[in-house]
Parts: C-alpha cells; structure tokens; sequence
C-alpha cells in the first residue's frame, strides 16, 4: 500500500498547515472524504485524512473519537482557535484548502492516496 | 469506578466532552485502544443524540474489570416507535443538527455496532435511557 506523508498533501493541495506543524511528516494509510460525522463514526481504518468542508468543532471531536489524526479543510473553511485548541490536545494535523471537494479529492487521488473502500 | 457528566440539550459546543473525558480515562487505565474506539464512538454517538434530542441529560460511566457499562438518561420528548428509531436512515433530526454532520438516522445503529449490548427504554413526553455494555474480558 502506498503511504502518503502528511506533508505531501500539504504540497499538493498548497494547503495551510493550522495545527500540528510538527507532525507533519506522519504516513497517512488512506483518505476519505466527507460532510456527514456520522459517516466518519463508521470506519474502523487506521492513519486516515479526513477531507470535509464542514467546519465545526463536531468534525474535530468526531476525528478524536474515530482515531483520525490529519483533517482537510476544503472550500477555504476556516478553523476556529477552539477547534484547533481541541485539535491540538489530541495530537491532530489541521489543514486548510483552497479547492472544492472535487478538486482536492481528484488531486490526491491522481497523487496516489487510497481510498477506505 | 464511576463517572458522573451533565448534557445540555441543545449545546453543540459541548457536545462530545463526555466522550473525551471518558476517552482519557480509558487510555490512562490502558485499555485496548480499538476497545476504547468503539466504546468512545458509541458514546459519543449517544452524546451527541442527548444534544440533538433532549432538554438535558445524565452519563454515567462505570469501569471495572470485566466490563465498561454506560447509562445514558436524559429529560427530552421520547422515543414513540423504539424499533423504526433503531432503523438506518431514519432521523427526527432538525436543520440545525443536520448542518453540525449529523441526523442521518445512523446513531443509533452505530452505538449497537459498537457495543456489546444496548439496552434502550423510552417514554414519550419524559425521556429515554440508553444503556451500553462493552466486555473487557478476553
């Protein structure tokens, strides 16, 4: 299986790094993308991104249950000191992009990173 | 061991403190971490339909040993039909919840996923009491 530092899709999203700097050289098994939580609370995969335009502090409580250590901000989503002050006592890689959903996803994906199923 | 937190309805700030104090816990008591995941996941799931639903609401979360059992009661409007609640996809879930990522009519589905019992009682006009079971031993 390909593994994908956090830091490479960082580069090719030209993403902003807003939390967890200095984890960025992390692997990352696979991403997946979405709005809905309750979605997110389903997976059992391990070293997951989360790709969500949603931002609130529920997509970073969700992310601290689900074990998810890396979320994308898609849609120039903005993170609030609060989620990121959340982010940060869970060890979380934060990041935020420019592109829509489709983009980003396209992007990564033609990069190489695998989805859950 | 026993743990006491308070759920207001309706405050989607603090919704899933419960679950990551409870989380902390596990993790200082060395719990397996997947055990701890579905354990969080369930509750939280819980958390976060006391928030959704409910005026207010009690967790109570007893750890021993054997087995970690967790009490969900909350003062809300009830469950009229217990069975099509426990249906995927089916949510009395407002606008407002919906916009937070939720209210897909997959909680509580999802708790009993993870749990190894659910337990679910309601009254309608007075509340609803979830009570989830996970062993410990192997």
């Amino acid at each position: 299986m390909l593994l994908m530092k956090i830091r490479e899709i960082a580069e090719i999203l030209d993403a902003r790094v807003v939390c967890g700097e200095e984890s960025i050289d992390r692997d990352i098994n696979c991403g997946f993308a979405s709005d809905l939580m309750s979605d997110v609370l389903t997976l059992d995969s391990e070293h997951l991104a989360l790709i969500t335009g949603l931002a609130n502090m529920q997509v970073v409580r969700t992310a601290e249950m689900a074990d998810v250590n890396c979320i994308v901000f898609v849609r120039n989503k903005i993170v609030s000191p609060e989620m990121r002050e959340v982010a940060a006592e869970n060890d979380m890689v934060l990041l935020e992009c420019k592109y829509s959903m489709f983009n980003t996803i396209g992007m990564l994906f033609q990069a190489g990173l695998q989805p859950v199923y | 061991m026993e743990f006491n937190y308070e759920v207001e309805g309706g405050n989607f700030a603090k919704a899933g403190n419960a679950a990551s104090s409870v989380k902390k816990v596990l993790k200082q008591l060395n719990v397996d971490p997947k055990v701890i995941k579905r354990v969080v996941v369930a509750l939280y799931e819980g958390e976060v339909n006391v928030v959704a639903h409910a005026y207010k609401g009690n967790i109570m979360v007893d750890i021993d040993t054997a087995r970690i059992f967790i009490r969900i009661q909350d003062e809300g409007p009830g469950i009229p039909d217990i069975d099509l609640a426990m249906t995927v996809g089916y949510s009395t879930a407002s606008a407002m919840v919906r916009e937070m990522g939720f209210g897909a009519g997959m909680g509580l589905p999802n708790m009993k996923r993870n749990a190894d019992s659910l337990k679910l009682s309601s009254k309608v006009g007075e509340g609803t009491i979830v009570e989830l079971t996970t062993n410990l031993s192997k």
